[in-house]
């Protein structure tokens, strides 16, 4: 039996946690740290859980202690938030090269400065080539259920990567929604236990990590890591359909919403995605056939399943609460332009900016995106490739 | 040794076995290397406990010679050599860098 819980975004990510049990949980226990850890220290300490939590110095020191619990054999886990991310950075990049499942929900925040504490996908976006699986969540039940997914993902066999599930800062992380909560046992046995197959205290077999990799090996080692991402589409999906059997939420690469038949298509993750929703139900009721495509999985970015979804829509515009500066578009456009550049038949795509640094966006703003796709499919022209929405001009 | 690839090798760089770090040649960009003088030699075998790289090679409590396949040239058995029988002399001084490794 499931229980249904008011909980915040970072509360239920604790509550994942809880369930999942894992073995060592490193974390930093200073801002920009969130509650997810707060919470989670709480159970540690009225003993609902058998996790050796360390507190590190920090969150360079959080992933390095994940990396050594991991390739003991340990199930390891930390948090962290913006800055947090960025100074996890190296480390983020060694525990995906030495095939360590590690799972990590971050709460997206912008990455200072000038100093900002608020939701953009800054953090996330640049960690993007780490060799991290990431999923983005659109509300609090989605935080706990690609959490726990997320463990079956990453310690598959045929993947073997690290993964992070991403939140929206305050928008999700401090917003109270109602959860559906499954029971311990039910997600202990979904996830499973972690073996490792080269554990380091496996003393009967021997193991190094991390050894010297030098122009003779580490191009190999690369092209393994991205055969490793290219293997995880499929598992996403398997893990998604098999948690929908247990919590009857089925979950894909992404989600397609109100797509059939759609000619006016935006592209967003997070927790704008449900914005965009509300707008299009109401432009569908008054006949627009308005679509979102909602990014779950953004590494691996399923090119193929997206490509079969718009290629063949009127006009498609791509939300990204991130900049890539000097670059022709934020990095969620990018990859949806780069995606349909191979179809002879492509809609036009256009990009919007928006929400850096928390800068609200409501349901006013998605609906000049849908006026403009209007205008762009009647008109067949693109003005202008690259918008920014909510910006005083 | 023939080099392989990447579907071959363990993930992530592991090395699954042990001590195979000797199979890796690591003495070839030495400066100075350590030459013996037999007859000074009183084999107390000092320059085999301080060596950093293990590169001296012991049969029966006698020193055989050098690995110089893993000797770097650090000159540190020399230095501690308390009857001076190693001597360092310039790598350019040989026709092969790797002769005797």
């Amino acid at each position: 039996m499931e229980k249904i819980l008011g909980l915040t975004g970072d509360e239920v990510a604790a509550e994942a946690i809880r369930q999942i049990n894992p073995d060592v949980l490193a974390a930093y226990p200073i801002t920009p740290q969130t509650e997810i850890v707060q919470k989670f220290s709480q159970f540690v300490a009225d003993g609902l859980v058998s996790t050796e939590m360390v507190r590190v110095e920090s969150e360079h020191s959080a992933m390095s202690a994940c990396i050594g619990a991991s390739a003991s054999g340990a199930r390891a886990m930390t948090a962290t938030s913006a800055n947090g991310l960025a100074l996890m950075w190296e480390i983020c990049y060694i525990a995906a090269s030495y095939r360590l499942p590690i799972v990590m929900p971050l709460v997206n925040r912008a990455l200072s400065g000038p100093i900002n504490i608020h939701c953009d996908h800054s953090d996330s976006m640049g960690a993007r080539d780490s060799g991290w699986i990431q999923l983005y969540s659109e509300n609090c039940q989605e935080v706990y259920d690609n959490l726990i997914q997320a463990i079956r993902i990453a310690e598959s066999e045929e993947v073997l990567l690290p993964a992070m599930v991403t939140l929206d800062g305050f928008i999700i992380s401090h917003a109270m929604e109602r959860v559906e909560i499954l029971e311990d046992e039910e997600v202990k046995r979904f996830i499973g236990e972690y073996r490792n197959p080269h554990s380091l205290l496996d003393i009967d077999n021997p193991v190094t990590y991390g050894p010297l990799d030098l122009y003779d090996y580490y191009f190999e080692h690369k092209r393994q890591q991205i055969e490793a991402m290219e293997r995880v589409g499929k598992i996403i999906e398997k893990v998604g359909k098999e948690f929908g059997e247990i919590s009857g939420r089925s979950y894909d690469l992404m989600e397609r919403y109100q797509l059939e038949g759609a000619d006016l298509v935006i592209v967003a993750a997070g927790s704008t995605a449900g914005t965009v929703k509300t707008v299009v139900d109401q432009l569908r009721e008054k006949g627009v056939k308005a679509g979102l495509l909602k990014i779950r999985a953004f590494r691996p970015f399923p090119t193929e399943e997206i490509v079969q979804v718009l290629k063949n829509v009127e006009a498609v515009a791509v939300l990204d609460r991130s900049v890539s500066f000097g670059a022709q578009g934020g990095p969620l456009f990018l990859e949806i332009r780069s995606a349909l550049f191979e179809e002879k038949k492509r809609p036009p795509v256009v990009n919007y900016i928006y929400g850096l640094g928390g800068r609200d966006i409501g349901i006013e703003e998605i609906e000049t995106v849908y006026k403009n796709l209007e205008r762009i499919a009647d008109s067949k022209k693109t003005d202008e490739l690259v918008g920014y929405l909510g910006l005083r001009e | 040794m023939k080099e392989k690839n990447w579907k071959e090798i363990p993930l992530g760089g592991l090395i699954l076995e042990a001590g195979n770090a000797e199979e890796y040649d690591t003495g070839s960009w030495r400066t100075y290397r350590p030459i013996r003088n037999e007859e000074k030699c009183t084999h107390c075998l000092l320059c085999w406990v301080y060596c950093p790289d293990s590169s001296i090679i012991v049969e029966e409590a006698k020193i055989k010679g050098f690995d110089y396949g893993h000797c770097k040239g650090c000159g540190i058995c020399s230095a501690q050599c308390p009857v001076n029988a190693i001597e360092m002399v310039e790598e350019t001084k040989f026709n092969s860098k790797k002769e005797g490794g």
